[in-house]
């Protein structure tokens, strides 16, 4: 054993070993992602930015149970509600601050009529804390503008509800 | 009434005067370039074995990324640490950089293609690349601030140590090619390269060079887990730049320096008509470019020695294998009677 390593050592066979482990991987394809250019597959399952849905005819979705708000571990959500002309109960007020949210995704779970729904998208970084704070104009806005994805994206994880 | 400077300035001593100036701004410019993108084809290769792909933003394929990295680094703020003594400061990175472009001018790229065709080049390369060390000393000294002293101390001792394994292998190949003329070095590998008689000391040169210019896995003196950045802890903007500069052309310097005496310099690997025809300095170029690939091969590969190794590996292993190697190749050379050949 003894003259063995000596030989190794002399004859540099640990050095050739890694020498070529590096010049394999010099040809190996890249796993780097072009971030801004390229983005990697989001699971239907991801929990990103929120958003409030609409039914089809545009009614939205949200019938202010507020199961969301009482289910949110963080106590990031504040729902008001009162009853509308036409006698529905509905939200008045559906602000979530989204600098304490911890994305965890109970008040998608806890949502009977798949009204608040944690969207693909995770890029809605801002100069601002403040603009962190989203009305429900903002959640209602974001529905619209992921509502593709979003649907798509809930009825692949559907089999598994 | 005659001003005695201004009768040297004849035509005659101008054009003499602007000549030279050219024929040095041909090498270094060039080789200005040549360092730019040998930082990039570093980031670049390095990042290709790590399985990363490296800069690619700025320009096509990242190729505009060394003229930005020169332009952020111009425009930076030359701090002089208060405590720093000013002259040497400023002056060690331009020690540091000036002799791995005044090495240059014995090189030869081609045939007759050499600026100054000196019989003792050999010795001259040996001279002028010992004068790196002070830049790096009086850097770490000028400094007045425990990191960049100890990193300079470090690659004092690093780097004499290791001129003397390299310069005991150059003498097997001056004993083998009978001239300390690099010409003749490279004409005399006609047949066959050194580094086929020579491949034990063709391997330890290359390890040599690799602690010569303080590169990976002998980085020491710029340690950055221990010593912050070594000797250049202090330094920031355009002087920073000339120690990256320095380090890089260096490392161009050793890749040509081993070239001419180990890859028989513009030589083509074989002689057949077609790779005559090529011209010398491209297959110079090629080879160049083979050694600094093996430099950041081994930085993508190697993990940094130990102090103790580092010394150990230069005065224990290499000295006794190199005087020995010496002794053999004067030995067989005698033997089979080709003294002077």
């Amino acid at each position: 054993m003894k003259l063995w390593h000596i030989i190794r050592q002399f004859f540099l066979l640990d050095m050739i070993q890694g020498f070529s482990v590096t010049l394999k991987n010099l040809f190996k394809p890249k796993f780097t992602m072009n971030y801004p250019l390229e983005k990697t597959l989001t699971s239907p399952r991801f929990r990103g930015e929120h958003a409030l849905r609409r039914y089809p005819n545009g009614e939205e979705r949200c019938i202010a149970c507020k199961l969301c708000e009482a289910v949110c571990p963080a106590q990031a959500i504040t729902i008001e509600a009162e009853a509308r002309e036409d006698g529905s109960r509905r939200t008045t007020r559906y602000d979530i601050d989204m600098v304490k949210c911890i994305y965890c995704g109970l008040c998608e779970e806890a949502c009977p009529v798949d009204a608040i729904v944690e969207g693909p998208n995770f890029e809605f970084a801002t100069d601002d804390r403040s603009k962190l704070i989203y009305d429900k104009d903002k959640l209602l806005q974001n529905g619209e503008d992921f509502e593709i994805r979003i649907a798509e994206r809930l009825q692949k994880d559907a089999p598994y509800r | 009434m005659t001003i005695p400077f201004l009768e040297l300035l004849t035509l005659e001593n101008i054009q003499a005067l602007g000549w030279i100036v050219a024929q040095v701004l041909t090498i270094t410019l060039p080789l200005f370039l040549a360092v730019a993108y040998l930082t990039f084809a570093e980031r670049k290769i390095i990042g290709a074995m790590q399985l990363r792909i490296g800069p690619n933003m700025v320009g096509p394929k990242g190729l505009g990324q060394p003229i930005a990295d020169a332009v952020k680094l111009m425009f930076k703020e030359i701090i002089i640490p208060s405590g720093a003594s000013k002259i040497p400061f400023i002056i060690a990175p331009v020690m540091v950089m000036v002799p791995a472009l005044m090495a240059w001018a014995v090189i030869p790229f081609d045939k007759g293609l050499v600026l100054a065709d000196i019989n003792l080049g050999v010795l001259y390369l040996l001279a002028v690349s010992s004068i790196g060390i002070y830049g790096v000393l009086i850097a770490g000294w000028a400094s007045n601030s425990k990191y960049p002293f100890l990193g300079a101390v470090r690659s004092g001792a690093q780097m004499i140590s290791y001129e003397v394994s390299m310069g005991l292998t150059v003498m097997t190949v001056i004993l083998l090619s009978g001239s300390m003329n690099l010409t003749a070095i490279v004409e005399a590998q006609q047949g066959m390269w050194y580094m086929v008689p020579l491949f034990p000391m063709f391997i330890v040169f290359l390890i040599s060079i690799l602690a010569e210019t303080n590169r990976a896995p002998f980085d020491l003196p710029e340690g950055e887990a221990e010593l912050v950045a070594g000797f250049h802890a202090e330094y920031s903007s355009m002087p920073f730049a000339l120690f990256f500069l320095g380090e890089y052309a260096n490392m161009i310097l050793m890749s040509g320096i081993t070239a001419v005496l180990f890859m028989g310099g513009w030589l083509p690997p074989i002689s057949t008509p077609l790779f005559d025809a090529v011209p010398g300095f491209f297959w110079f170029s090629l080879k160049v470019a083979f050694v600094l690939f093996v430099f950041l091969w081994a930085r993508a590969t190697l993990p940094r020695f130990r102090y103790d190794q580092l010394m150990r590996l230069g005065w224990k292993v290499f000295l006794p294998f190199t005087l020995l190697w010496l002794i053999i190749v004067a030995a067989s050379m005698h033997i089979f009677g080709l003294v002077g050949a």
